[in-house]
């Protein structure tokens, strides 16, 4: 297919663009196949404003007269407004910006064409192997082994080709496994606690259908992470009722009389169309200007993110409990395992791995358990806040992960080594996206659309140090403590920076950002100086003695 | 170590609301000026000091296995729960604190006590520090327009007012005393704030004696002078900070506001700020919500909306910005006034000048902001912080809401302010302390009559002394920022749980910022002095 078919009006000269807190500019518009792009025309000031059509959430146009106004919400939650004059011009725009942001077949996405302008130093698709994690693992334990059971993706479709399990358990056992667990996603390795030797896995759920069918494999599998002796904990994501409601449906639980060692816990967590409705009401809350304060604070509450907030962390730090503090290897697992599962293992981690609250640490978390781990990212962020296709696959579920962090982040300032942006960019690239990273829903897609060959990694780009430079968080101390965050409703905040960040300026903010880089810039300098004083005096001192020696 | 005890008692333990930790176990005293607990089975030596000043209530709950429960509420948001071993114990506690924390004359109040081993020179010294006529001299004044007139040194224009205040040149003597008579308690229209840069200026009082048609020609006069006196706008505002409604049952009294059609050229309107009554009970439920044990989200946020308290603050801060407006981009002259002119106008007031003078910004201006706007203009603190036992109804956080109006500022504008929050929290703690004499009493004549200025502190040098840890890093200066305009939507505003959650420290962020940039800057400054050392 060509582009080219679906712009009628390639260019639109006297267009006013409208954003909040910025004057309106008047200037040229122009649709390319992958971009609208605005030029102001004033010479002083030139503007130029890239929207890639990926990113477009949602367009509305509307008339007065012959001025046609074209309203597009981004996926980002940015609120853009382009007058155009000219009937014909407008709906010819609106509606090739339309067919253009809703492209169906994934290999006509931009990440196909683009072609990056800077110079690979290392390729994104190579920097986070499960290999290397292997590697990590077994410099603190020889428990674990890497699986090649799925090398052709045929045990389990949305798990990649190498996975890590107790060694005590061969790829028989865990064929048998996976035909026990929904989609047959078996139990492996997410996090080895290395204080302890404590291990958490993750999975979907056992198909054990109303006659409590059961695998012999599969309670050996999870046996085999125990200490003799010692109990384990399931964490269920699912309410209980809806975990004895699965079994109708072939799903199921782990029941006490086959799994005696653990202990199994209840811990709900929402997904899908709930999420999406939640965040599609907070997205109107902050958007609404006209609110007063008791409505605003009465939407706010209604739209429940916060609560979902409040309850993925509990969850989370329920898990890294049983592992830090009762001793205990956790198994985690809502119905499919690639939504709550993944938030609450990943945010464990958080808590417990230092490492993880590194920049490459972080980056191997969203690798490992985000993309590699099978979280359908094209479905559930096709669409973001201003969608009105209600398709049921959509969810904030990664956006809610990294709020999750960005609380933590707020209680512990000084142990990440990124800072908020960084959390904001992967917000944006999940949705809409020049790389190929978080196209596909699994490591299967992805291999299928050959995105290695064919598309640049989001990694090879951020991990240039002129990039990285700017997701620094100037006041990282790194810090091998567990951290514990409050989930005390007066110690969660609404993450302004996703959600006010196009209704407010930002000015003031920044400068107080610049303004902490710069003390700790200026006292870093300043120890350099101190430092190479002091090295010449010692040398000037030696020199004099070695004079009077003489 | 030299304090006396008044009672001592053994196997106290300290309830933590939050943490399912052991309660501490320990040992609690009460001196003359404060409780003191002492936790023994910490590892290291841990003490809760309250001071008896602070405390609002004393509860005792019904016995639980533990002990004998006490319940104790703080004005600074401290919620302390002892249980205590014996029965008579408890009691004794009881009654002793009941009686410590509500002194009857103001000579037992702790500024009358307090000793820092201080110099006469340097006592006085502290009480010249802030001199609010070298703050009207950085207005300009007196000018051609205004002037300062000791015309009420002997407190017969009003009472409540200093004896010396900044009225129009133009109001003789005669204007100024008929003024007074029609004005709530004698309080007249006198300058708060000269905005230079266009001589629009900010005047308070309060509500006019009107009733349904009374008129007067001094006061009328007055506001003339006052609208005069800045040529550059041909009207005025004049803003009554009420809700249109309890100004209007005020007029049946014979008070009320002022009718358009009698004065020249004015603009009135009103603003809804509530009165202390409503801001007292929506504090309560406020705390209510802050001392729930493990509220739900919903539960959180639907009490903090049901409380109002974010919504009066609002309030506050939508009249601040109303005025800065006026006059800096309209150029008008305004006058203020809510009823008796010490509450809501005191917190608007200060806040205009607070957003419109980058000055009131550091720590210098800041205090000058409070001992004009509030202390010397007779907010009547006494009354309003219940220093002594009295009228429950007289007590309102009137000055808590403007602290955190202040604070909201500070999120929107964090390199704008020369201090951080906890100078804010300094000074409300000390508000209610009575360590220091600025705040006793309720008006200029009072505090004179009670010899504050001979036999107390001021607490503005020795919050000086300690700027280092009280400062804000992210300052940028005098000159950085003007004029402050704040987005006044509503969800610029946040909770201040550093507030009223203040002591329940495991709500807050476990490392602060804060304290990570200001040992990052006294690093650098040992660091310059090592440099500069090395390059001898």
């Amino acid at each position: 297919m060509e582009f080219a078919e679906l712009i009628k009006t390639p260019r639109a000269d006297n267009v006013v663009l409208h954003r909040p807190f910025h004057p309106a500019v008047e200037g040229t518009l122009c649709l390319t196949g992958h971009h609208l792009i605005f030029s102001s025309r004033r010479r002083d000031n030139a503007e130029e404003l890239w929207l890639l059509h990926s990113n477009i959430d949602s367009i509305e146009k509307r008339f007065v007269g012959s001025l046609g106004t074209i309203v597009i919400k981004c996926k980002d939650l940015r609120i853009i407004q382009l007058d155009i004059p000219g009937m014909e011009e407008c709906l010819n725009i609106a509606s090739s910006i339309e067919a253009l942001s809703t492209l169906d077949s994934v290999t006509l996405m931009y990440p196909f064409f683009y072609r990056p302008m800077f110079e690979v130093l290392e390729d994104g698709w190579s920097s986070f192997l499960l290999e290397q994690e292997f590697e990590h693992l077994s410099s603190m334990t020889n428990e674990w082994r890497l699986s090649c059971v799925n090398k052709d993706f045929s045990v389990c479709p949305s798990y990649p080709p190498v996975v890590i399990v107790p060694k005590s358990i061969d790829d028989e056992a865990l064929r048998k496994v996976a035909l026990f667990r929904y989609g047959g996603r078996f139990p492996v390795l997410s996090y080895y606690h290395k204080k302890n030797g404590m291990a958490m896995l993750r999975s979907s759920q056992p198909l054990t259908g109303t006659n409590g069918r059961r695998c012999k494999e599969d309670e050996k599998l999870i046996n085999a992470t125990l200490r003799s002796g010692r109990r384990g904990f399931v964490i269920d994501t699912r309410p209980l009722n809806v975990a004895q409601q699965a079994r109708a449906k072939g799903g199921g639980f782990e029941q006490e009389v086959h799994y005696p060692q653990w202990r199994r816990i209840h811990k709900y967590i929402e997904r899908f169309h709930i999420l999406q409705e939640s965040f599609i009401k907070l997205v109107e809350a902050c958007n609404d200007q006209s609110h007063n304060m008791d409505r605003w604070l009465s939407k706010l509450e209604a739209s429940n993110w916060l609560t979902h907030i409040k309850e993925l962390l509990t969850a989370a730090c329920l898990a890294a409990q049983c592992i830090d503090r009762e001793g205990a290897s956790v198994l985690v697992h809502g119905s499919e395992g690639t939504d709550s599962t993944l938030q609450v293992t990943s945010l464990a981690q958080i808590i417990l791995d230092p490492r993880c609250r590194t920049i490459r640490g972080f980056e191997a978390l969203v690798v490992r358990e985000w993309l590699q781990a099978g979280h359908p990212f094209q479905q559930r962020c096709a669409q973001s806040a201003y969608s009105n296709s209600k398709q049921k696959w959509e969810a904030p579920v990664f956006l809610l992960f990294l709020e999750c962090v960005w609380q933590i982040h707020r209680q512990f300032p000084c142990s990440f080594e990124f800072n908020e942006h960084f959390l904001i960019l992967l917000f944006e690239h999940a949705y809409a996206s020049q790389f190929g990273t978080f196209l596909g829903n699994n490591e299967s897609e992805r291999a299928k659309l050959k995105l290695p060959q064919k598309t640049m990694s989001l990694w090879s780009w951020v991990n240039r140090p002129e990039e990285l430079s700017r997701f620094q968080n100037p006041i990282y101390e790194a810090n091998s403590l567990v951290i514990w965050p409050s989930v005390a409703p007066q110690s969660l905040q609404l993450w302004e920076g996703i959600f006010l960040r196009w209704n407010r300026p930002s000015r003031f903010l920044e400068e107080a950002e610049e303004e902490r880089i710069n003390i700790i810039k200026y006292n870093k300098e300043l120890q350099a100086k101190v430092n190479v004083l002091r090295r010449q005096l010692a040398e000037m001192e030696t020199d004099g003695e070695v004079q009077e020696e003489e | 170590s030299h304090a006396v005890f008044l009672l001592q008692v053994e196997n106290v333990k300290l309830l933590d609301r939050y943490a399912s930790r052991k309660a501490a176990s320990g040992t609690l005293y009460l001196t003359a000026t404060h409780l003191i607990y002492v936790d023994a089975s910490a590892e290291v030596r841990k003490e809760t000091w309250i001071l008896h000043h602070h405390i609002s209530s004393v509860e005792k709950l019904p016995l639980t296995t533990a002990g004998y429960p006490l319940l104790i509420h703080c004005k600074n948001f401290h919620v302390a729960h002892f249980v205590i071993g014996q029965e008579r114990d408890c009691h004794e506690v009881f009654t002793s604190l009941l009686k410590l924390s509500q002194p009857v004359k103001p000579e037992e109040l702790y500024a009358f006590s307090y000793n820092p081993k201080m110099s006469k020179e340097s006592r006085e010294m502290g009480w010249k520090l802030i001199d609010l006529k070298l703050d009207y001299q950085r207005m300009g004044i007196p000018n051609d327009s205004w002037e300062i007139t000791d015309i009420n040194k002997d407190y017969e224009v009003c009472s409540t007012y200093p004896p010396e205040i900044v009225v129009p040149r133009a109001a003789t003597k005669a204007v100024v005393m008929g003024s007074s008579r029609f004005r709530s308690r004698g309080r007249i229209p006198v300058l708060s704030y000269l905005y230079k840069e266009n001589n629009a200026a900010l005047c308070r009082c309060s509500q006019p004696l009107a009733g349904f048609s009374a008129r007067c020609l001094e006061d009328e006069q007055m506001l003339q002078a006052i609208r005069e006196a800045n040529p550059g706008c041909p009207f005025m505002y004049v803003v009554d900070t009420r809700p249109k409604l309890n100004a209007m049952a005020n007029r049946a009294a014979g008070k009320g506001y002022e009718n358009e059609d009698n004065y020249e050229n004015i603009r009135f309107k009103f603003i809804g700020i509530e009165n202390i009554h409503v801001m007292r009970s929506s504090l309560q439920k406020l705390l209510e919500v802050c001392e729930m044990k493990s509220p739900s989200m919903s539960d959180f946020l639907t009490g903090l909306e049901n409380s109002g308290w974010l919504r009066h603050i609002k309030a506050v801060m939508d009249a601040g910005v109303f005025l800065a407006k006026a006059v800096r981009e309209e150029r008008a002259s305004v006058l203020v006034h809510c009823s008796d002119g010490w509450d809501r106008t005191a917190q608007v007031c200060s806040l205009a000048s607070l957003l419109l003078d980058p000055f009131y910004r550091t720590f210098k201006g800041f205090m000058v902001l409070i001992e004009k706007e509030w202390i010397a203009m007779g907010h009547k603190f006494s009354h309003r912080c219940g220093h002594l036992d009295g009228d429950p109804k007289e007590v309102s956080p009137v000055f808590t809401q403007f602290v955190e109006c202040v604070w909201q500022l500070m999120q929107q504008f964090p390199c704008s302010f020369e201090f951080s929050e906890r100078f804010l929290l300094e000074i409300h703690d000390h508000v209610y302390s009575c360590q220091f004499g600025n705040f006793l009493g309720t008006c200029h004549r009072e505090r004179e009559e009670l010899r504050i200025f001979e036999k107390t502190h001021s607490l503005w040098p020795f919050l000086l002394q300690r700027k280092q840890e009280l400062r804000n890093p992210l300052y940028r200066g005098f000159t950085a920022y003007k004029e402050l305009q704040p987005n006044t939507l509503p969800f610029s505003f946040q909770f201040w749980c550093g507030m009223y959650n203040r002591f329940d420290k495991g709500m807050h962020p476990k490392q602060s910022v804060l304290e990570q940039l200001l040992s990052c800057l006294s690093h650098s400054v040992s660091l310059e002095d090592s440099a500069a050392q090395l390059e001898n």
